[in-house]
């Protein structure tokens, strides 16, 4: 029998992320493009991901895009919101779920779903950058360190430096006097996770927290940011090597949802 | 006989609402003295004394749905007022420095009229117009209701200030109190407002004969004509077209009806396009707004008079605003609400949270929050609140399939 291949587009606000799943379960390829929503990044990101498993955008039954960038995309079946989607990649990940937290490059999300991985409420951030992807961006350019490095920098912290404000602009003055105070970097680190998880946490609980929790989305790849979520929480919360590309994962299965129905 | 061809409603509505304003120009060129009034300020005072009336909070939402906001906000903040003041005081405060709008122009005042039962910003703007202009300021306090019954000694507390007002204007327009002509003014308020509560009662109906957001629009006639008999019969007339539609099966809502929401709050003047477009491709009709229903004052005697302008989105506890609010989800048979937390406006915007909670529980449909401003259109992003939108309708739609399985 032929094989069915479904494509998934995340266009996010920092990066764009594709996926192909063949017949709805099996991941054969995945793209990831450091650009995002009104630049070269989409097509980068098809390109590379259809590159990826040696098929063309013929071989795809349907494509469904998600993510801020996801009406600049032509070649698309469908469209659904990142909420739904990243619902629908944590219940395929881990089917226990119940509350996931993605956090983006510009927006924090917290989303309870039901027990057949729909979504069933949520909340996001409201209009500030505080809690999000670029939050950790602007921190890290401050420090002069790697965004990938946070993680570690904050792995061998002693203690925890006190990052009280929650606005980015602010918490970066801060971040500067911490440095000037010669605080520990590493301590630093940890005081910016623990600003984040604790905006994030906020959301979480106005949702209502349900085990088991799945972190998704880039910010996810930070076990420092984990850890803090995890001990603001008290409760333990999973993720997966593929948190970066839920979104993308997420369209993928809606996509072949969305062909079975068609085809029905 | 040749037949007369009806003028439409809108038509009509429109006409009473530009009267209002061309009467307070005309008034001030015969060298009258005309006020500027808070919008739920008992404007029966005024009409039976034969006093021309403006209305700021009216003006500040015309200049911002004709993207004159930003502008007017800013040059509010260049003379010293935050940009957390409320954004229909800010535009207005800069139209009353001389900041002109030709969006909505209208003559600057030789007295206000204040009643913080909208809000208690109010009562610190409509200070400021007086000690700008140096013209007298006539209040009326309206306490907070704690319980969900008025407090009769409000009602006697509202009642001396209702009566000093009267005094105070008397001075002002320099013409004697006519109890005969009070009484008229009343019903044609009570006509008005029971017109538009039936008007805003059409969206009862599944599918529903128009479009909810219609309600925006229409309402600039009751905030400021409340009390003039053409107002009455502007919406009466707009019932009779919404009662033939019915019989008709037409709508001003043209799109498939898939869902029907509870829009919560004041909408954001300047981006009414914005707010309506992912509503309308998603097929979601507004059929409940809490801000329209808030102007249909309806009374008997004096004592209903005092507590029904005691009753305002922002004067009333919780548990009260929660079953206004509730009442109007269940007639107007929505699926889900959408709650604008609005910038300008923190009292209405701060108890949300814990309504939305409460809204979940009793009515059991998905509530989603998103970030604006009624009048400042730097405060709202049009990408963040179609996602908003979309979850909701994604969400609404597992709402229904469960439905659906659940009654098989």
């Amino acid at each position: 029998m032929k094989n069915i291949y479904t494509l998934g587009i995340d266009i996010g606000s920092t990066t764009s992320k594709c996926i192909i799943l063949k017949d709805g379960k099996d991941i054969i390829s995945k793209s990831l493009i450091r650009v995002g929503a009104g630049t070269s990044g989409p097509t980068r990101a098809i390109k590379a991901v259809l590159e990826g498993c040696n098929l063309t955008k013929e071989d795809m039954s349907y494509i469904l895009a998600t993510g801020y960038g996801r009406n600049s995309i032509d070649l698309i079946d469908s469209e659904m919101s990142e909420l739904s989607c990243h619902a629908k990649a944590a219940y395929f990940l881990f089917p226990d779920v119940r509350t996931v937290i993605d956090i983006g490059g510009q927006d924090a999300k917290v989303l309870r779903i039901n027990d057949k991985g729909m979504l069933d409420n949520f909340a996001m951030n409201d209009k500030c950058a505080a809690g999000t992807g670029r939050f950790l961006d602007v921190m890290a350019r401050v420090l002069e360190v790697k965004i990938g490095d946070l993680e570690h920098l904050s792995a061998q912290s002693t203690k925890v430096v006190n990052i009280s404000s929650t606005c980015t602009v602010f918490a970066e003055s801060e971040v500067i006097s911490q440095l000037s105070n010669n605080s520990n970097i590493c301590d630093i680190v940890r005081g910016i996770h623990r600003s984040i998880a604790d905006r994030v946490a906020g959301l979480a609980k106005r949702v209502g927290i349900e085990d088991a929790i799945v972190m998704s989305g880039g910010v996810a790849r930070n076990k420092g940011v984990v850890i803090a979520l995890e001990e603001e929480l008290g409760k333990k919360i999973y993720t997966s090597p593929l948190a970066q590309y839920a979104g993308a994962l997420g369209a993928a299965l809606y996509a072949y949802e969305k062909l079975l129905r068609r085809n029905k | 006989m040749p037949e007369i061809e009806k003028v439409p409603a809108k038509k009509k509505l429109g006409a009473v609402a530009d009267k209002v304003y061309q009467n307070a120009w005309d008034a001030k060129e015969r060298g009258e003295k005309i006020g500027w009034s808070a919008s739920k300020f008992p404007a029966e005072i005024a009409e039976t004394l034969g006093l021309a009336v403006c209305y700021p909070e009216n003006q500040a939402a015309a200049i911002a749905a004709k993207h004159g906001g930003k502008r007017m906000c800013q040059h509010a903040e260049d003379m010293g007022y935050d940009n957390d003041i409320c954004g229909y005081a800010r535009i207005n405060l800069a139209y009353a420095a001389g900041f002109e709008a030709e969006e909505k122009p209208m003559p600057q005042p030789d007295f206000v009229l204040c009643s913080n039962n909208i809000c208690n910003c109010m009562t610190k703007w409509y200070e400021n117009l007086a000690k700008m202009h140096n013209i007298p300021l006539i209040m009326i306090d309206v306490p907070y209701n704690n319980t969900a019954e008025v407090d009769d000694d409000h009602v006697t507390y509202m009642r001396g200030q209702f009566d000093d007002a009267i005094k105070q204007l008397e001075k002002i327009s320099g013409r004697s109190w006519d109890e005969k002509k009070f009484e008229q003014v009343c019903a044609n308020s009570n006509r008005t407002a029971k017109a538009w509560l039936k008007v805003c009662s059409y969206c009862q109906y599944k599918p529903s004969p128009f479009s909810g957001f219609d309600l925006f629009n229409h309402m600039a006639v009751v905030v400021t004509a409340r009390c003039k008999v053409e107002a009455a019969e502007g919406f009466e007339a707009l019932a009779e077209e919404l009662e033939q539609n019915l019989k008709d099966g037409k709508s001003t809502w043209h799109y498939e009806e898939t869902h029907r929401i509870m829009f919560e709050g004041i909408p954001c003047w300047p981006e009414l396009q914005a707010l309506f477009k992912p509503l309308k491709e998603k097929g979601i009709n507004t059929t409940a707004v809490v801000y329209a229903p808030a102007f249909g004052f309806v009374y008997n005697n004096m004592d209903e008079m005092m507590r029904a302008y005691c009753k305002a989105p922002n004067s009333v506890c919780l548990e009260t605003g929660v079953e206004w609010r509730e009442g109007i989800c269940r007639e107007n048979k929505v699926d889900g609400i959408l709650v604008h937390y609005n910038r300008s406006c923190k009292p209405w915007s701060g108890y949300m949270p814990e309504m939305q909670r409460r809204f979940r529980k009793d009515l059991g449909v998905p509530v989603v929050g998103f970030d604006g401003d009624q009048a400042d259109p730097r405060n709202f992003a049009v990408a963040q609140y179609n996602t908003r939108v979309e979850g909701l309708f994604e969400v609404m739609e597992e709402y229904t399939a469960r439905k659906g399985e659940n009654s098989k």
